[in-house]
């Protein structure tokens, strides 16, 4: 009973972990068709705007959950301006720019941080259940992850601004026609994507040690679970990080950790084989 | 067409005698070989990318794949001829293979991007994780994040004790890279090769004329991978180790950088980047003020956003604007990357 519970909790954190890392990528791939690949740098940048924020004697909570996301969005902001608003609706160069990017990213941190590891102690402590500890930082992932999901939906569902950001998702020129600055809209979607990023970084930041390539471990998960998730922004996030949580939780207990990330990317693969536009392009069409 | 064909080769035989030439007398030749091994796997891309518009994100992989075999087979066997065949032709089968899965479930683009990276990652990863001895292929253990050192490197052939190293391995590395260079020439001018551009065009019009694309794609990918297999055996023997960084996702960016860099649909581009570039990093290496990856990102942001057609086709398109029309204007290379999803 006990075991169960922990496995069950671990199997939720895999899955939320997924759903965080992907969120920032997975707006700005979903609306405007830009694959962010310095998606993990960004991450990173949410990870050291903590952790600075923290060494001014900022509160952990506050320093993760607004100080990170503003700053990094705010990156993305100049990012979008200088260098990704001149290749829109050419893919491959976008990913190849933002690849750039990513490593000058990687370049001003280890210049700025030097090329150490910096990290922050857990805010929430563990407890005991049952015979085994659990890391109630976990919990919190969770949490945080279950709301992100929906305020996303609630605001591109429910508000005036997610309906304009969902018209130009679909026809960019008609709701230029209509009267909204297309310009403007990618502009504000880029820097809430970015700001999400930095959001995920940041809250991930306790868990890990952080150096300044650390973006290269979330990079390839997030761009795994995004194009898997296919066209559908939320049903498809969701989908294929419960999929894949699961499978690489399953392989991570029965077997080992590394064998559960081979096993995730050994999924990653066959899905894209099966359904080549992602799972929302098969299943829950349609949905947001 | 045939005469173009042997002034091909005739340009490229002087224009390579004469840099092996002068070349060693700028630049060691140690540096100057893994100079030339970067060409080769420059090459490997641009021509499966360039010409066939397969964007592979994981061209490391078949490099790295080619360094182990080459390492692995060499403790075991003790000698270098059957490793350095073995080296290329693995890494081709791998490829096809590969391919074939890819090609024939009709994935494009990103989908192709994002299948070839995790292929690489899951390399990656498998081989940091297997340190321990129970993971050993006959007497060579693969030795996890350590990597394989103290294999044969390269030898005359049929003799384990005449080594091939120093300027001579640097001779051998520099004809390696003609000779594929003049296959890869040969290729692109043959049916194949115009088939594969024409492919890279328009690949439902290819389909429809009847040719069979998927076929024809997986052959190709193969092909590249066998020279990437190549330069990591060579690469092998240049740094007497082989380790999982081989496989990393930094290696595969920094080879289409090379390419971007270079210029795509070029067979010059891509070499020419990959030395260049490799050399600037060394060049870089030496000096600590600013970060070495700041400034080989800075590179490709500003190639993706003011040269995105690379170097020499933007040198070429100099050369002949200033030279004028005296001479009959060649036909215009359309080139696309993949298209927009």
């Amino acid at each position: 009973m006990d075991l169960s519970f922990v496995i069950f909790v671990e199997v939720l954190y895999g899955v939320a972990s997924l759903v965080l890392i992907s969120a920032g990528l997975a707006v700005v791939f979903g609306m405007m068709k830009v694959i962010n690949l310095a998606h993990g740098e960004f991450m990173m940048m949410g990870g050291y705007a903590t952790i600075t924020a923290v060494g001014y004697g900022v509160n952990v909570f506050v320093a993760m959950l607004i100080i990170a996301p503003l700053v990094v969005g705010l990156i993305g902001l100049v990012v979008e301006r200088l260098v990704i608003r001149h290749l829109y609706g050419r893919l491959i160069d976008t990913m190849l720019a933002t690849w750039g990017l990513s490593l000058v990213f990687i370049g001003l941190a280890t210049m700025i941080f030097g090329n150490t590891t910096t990290g922050i102690s857990t805010p929430i402590p563990g407890f005991a259940f049952g015979g085994y500890q659990v890391n109630g930082y976990n919990f919190f992932i969770i949490i945080v992850s279950i709301l992100l999901v929906i305020t996303m939906y609630a605001i591109l569902r429910g508000t005036r601004a997610g309906l304009i950001a969902r018209g130009t998702m679909q026809h960019s020129d008609m709701a230029s026609a209509l009267g909204y600055s297309s310009d403007r809209i990618y502009m504000m979607t880029f820097f809430c994507g970015s700001a999400l990023s930095g959001l995920a970084g940041a809250v991930l930041a306790p868990l890990v040690g952080l150096v300044p390539t650390s973006g290269g471990a979330y990079i390839a998960k997030a761009f795994i679970t995004v194009i898997a998730g296919g066209p559908s922004l939320i049903a498809g996030l969701v989908s294929s990080a419960t999929s894949f949580g699961l499978v690489s939780q399953f392989f991570t207990f029965t077997i080992s950790p590394v064998i559960g990330e081979v096993a995730l990317l050994i999924a990653a693969v066959i899905l894209l084989r099966t359904m080549p536009k992602g799972i929302t392009g098969r299943f829950f069409k349609g949905k947001l | 067409m045939s005469r173009r064909a042997s002034q091909d080769v005739t340009i490229t035989l002087v224009v390579s005698a004469f840099l092996i030439w002068f070349l060693p007398l700028m630049i060691s030749t140690y540096t100057l070989t893994v100079l030339v091994i970067y060409g080769m796997l420059g090459l490997s891309l641009g021509l499966i990318w360039g010409f066939g518009g397969i964007l592979c994100f994981g061209q490391a992989a078949f490099f790295g794949l080619g360094a182990y075999t080459y390492a692995i087979t060499a403790i075991n066997i003790g000698e270098s001829t059957l490793p350095m065949i073995l080296a290329v032709l693995v890494p081709a089968v791998f490829a096809a293979l590969l391919g074939a899965m890819m090609f024939y479930g009709r994935l494009t683009d990103v989908y192709l991007g994002v299948i070839t990276l995790v292929v690489t990652l899951i390399l990656f990863k498998f081989m940091n994780s297997t340190a321990g001895p129970q993971y050993a292929i006959g007497n060579a253990r693969l030795g996890g994040f350590n990597g394989i050192p103290g294999f044969q490197t390269l030898n005359v052939p049929g003799d384990p004790s005449a080594y091939i190293w120093g300027d001579t391995y640097f001779y051998v590395c520099a004809l390696a890279l003609v000779i594929v260079f003049l296959l890869v020439t040969w290729l692109l001018r043959s049916s194949f090769g115009r088939i594969a551009v024409g492919i890279r065009e328009n690949e439902v019009r290819m389909g429809l004329m009847g040719y069979n694309v998927a076929a024809r794609k997986t052959m190709l990918f193969a092909i590249g991978a066998a020279i990437a297999g190549l330069a990591g055996a060579l690469f092998a023997n240049w740094g007497e180790i082989v380790t999982p960084n081989l496989f990393s996702l930094g290696q595969s960016a920094e080879i289409i950088i090379w390419c971007i860099v270079g210029g795509l649909g070029t067979r010059f581009g891509p070499i020419v980047g990959a030395a260049g570039l490799a050399y600037l990093k060394f060049m870089l290496g030496q000096q600590s003020m600013i970060d070495n990856t700041l400034i080989m990102g800075l590179i490709l942001v500003l190639f993706v956003l003011f040269l995105p057609r690379g170097l020499v086709p933007a040198i070429e398109t100099l050369l002949n604007s200033i030279i004028g029309h005296k001479k009959r204007k060649p036909k215009p290379h359309r080139m696309r990357r993949a298209r927009h999803g």
